[in-house]
């Protein structure tokens, strides 16, 4: 509200003609292009955006984190063996050749989807097959692979699941595999399939083999 | 067949109780110490819900790494050393302030360029505007 206006006497009365407008003036046509292109360009960036969560979420284990431990020498563990408590392996006496770690745990239903897979994979002789029986009790854990069947050359029994945070497992099924050197090179967490035994564990056996 | 199905989801989370774990709480020598922890287990995320930090998931893993996390302490580990310690082992995705590297500068300085690019972008439509004649001053306005 003007101020001086509402002082005025009749400030009912019609306000007077307001000038006469300036000529229209031309659209500044390059701002708007150039604006124009930027928005376009943000717009199609969030569409990318959207594009590869979906993408995303079709994958089986998108969730699963990456084990920074890749590349990396396996952590060292001696723990004792399910059949024979008063045994112990340790990592250094897996040295020399490769070997597959397969994490379970009588309490993990997708433990129980993979198995046959694994047993499959395991009959097939191509790698050594080691167990990992995490956070589970022994009788338990031996009441299970006696009804499914023990696919494992070796089980090693982590009760309390302290080696477990050195090799970053969190959960069970989850699968390593470590080469003659000792070096981790491969990790899948949740329920192996055999695409991904084909897919991904077999050709990197193969490549291990041939750098022999 | 289903109903074998619905069965086994029933027995699931069961199941999933059975793992053996330490269920003594966690002892704190002082109130100190304990906000330390409190502060520390808030800044760091839980691998396995992981939308959660450590301090507020329930999940077994979330127990174990707690206890791990109080074990440092004790052990006179700095609060830097126990995050490096757990990044180690679970990567990066354990820290909800990740450390700025090569590859997190684009979530570090993401947001700040886009704000940079909108400034510029408006610096420019406003210049241009300028340049075109300013806006009529019309004192007849009743606002």
């Amino acid at each position: 509200m003007n101020k001086s206006a509402m002082n005025e006497p009749g400030m009912n009365q019609p306000a007077p003609a307001p000038a006469p407008a300036p000529a229209p003036r031309k659209p500044p046509t390059g701002a708007f292009v150039f604006a124009g292109v930027m928005i376009a360009l943000f717009f199609i960036g969030l569409m990318g955006l959207l594009y590869y969560g979906v993408k995303k979420s079709d994958t089986a284990n998108r969730d699963a984190l990456p084990s920074p431990l890749i590349g990396k020498p396996a952590p060292a563990f001696d723990l004792p063996l399910l059949h024979e408590p008063g045994k112990r392996l340790t990592l250094a006496e897996l040295r020399g050749q490769p070997f597959v770690m397969n994490v379970w745990g009588s309490w993990c239903p997708e433990c129980r989807v993979e198995h046959p897979v694994l047993s499959k994979f395991a009959m097939t002789k191509r790698v050594r097959f080691i167990g990992y029986d995490l956070k589970d009790a022994r009788e338990d854990a031996l009441r299970w692979l006696e009804q499914y069947g023990n696919p494992y050359l070796m089980v090693v029994a982590d009760e309390s699941g302290r080696t477990a945070i050195d090799w970053g497992i969190y959960g069970a099924p989850e699968t390593f595999l470590v080469d003659g050197k000792g070096i981790v090179r491969w990790k899948h967490v949740g329920a192996v399939t055999d695409e991904i035994i084909e897919n991904e564990l077999v050709p990197l056996l193969d490549e291990l083999d041939a750098g022999k | 067949m289903r109903t074998l199905l619905l069965l086994a989801l029933l027995l699931a989370p069961a199941l999933c109780i059975a793992q053996v774990s330490d269920p003594t709480p966690l002892q704190f020598r002082d109130a100190a110490e304990e906000t330390r922890f409190h502060q520390l287990t808030s800044e760091l995320r839980c691998v396995m819900c992981q939308n959660q930090s450590l301090a507020d998931s329930n999940a077994q893993i979330a127990h174990d790494l707690r206890r791990e996390v109080l074990d440092l302490m004790n052990q006179g580990k700095s609060d830097s050393e126990i995050k490096r310690f757990l990044v180690e082992r679970y990567g990066e995705f354990v820290l909800y302030k990740p450390e700025v590297q090569r590859d997190t500068w684009l979530l570090w300085f993401g947001p700040g360029l886009l704000l940079l690019a909108g400034a510029i972008v408006i610096v420019v439509i406003v210049r241009r505007r300028g340049a075109g004649g300013g806006v009529a001053s019309d004192d007849n306005q009743e606002w």
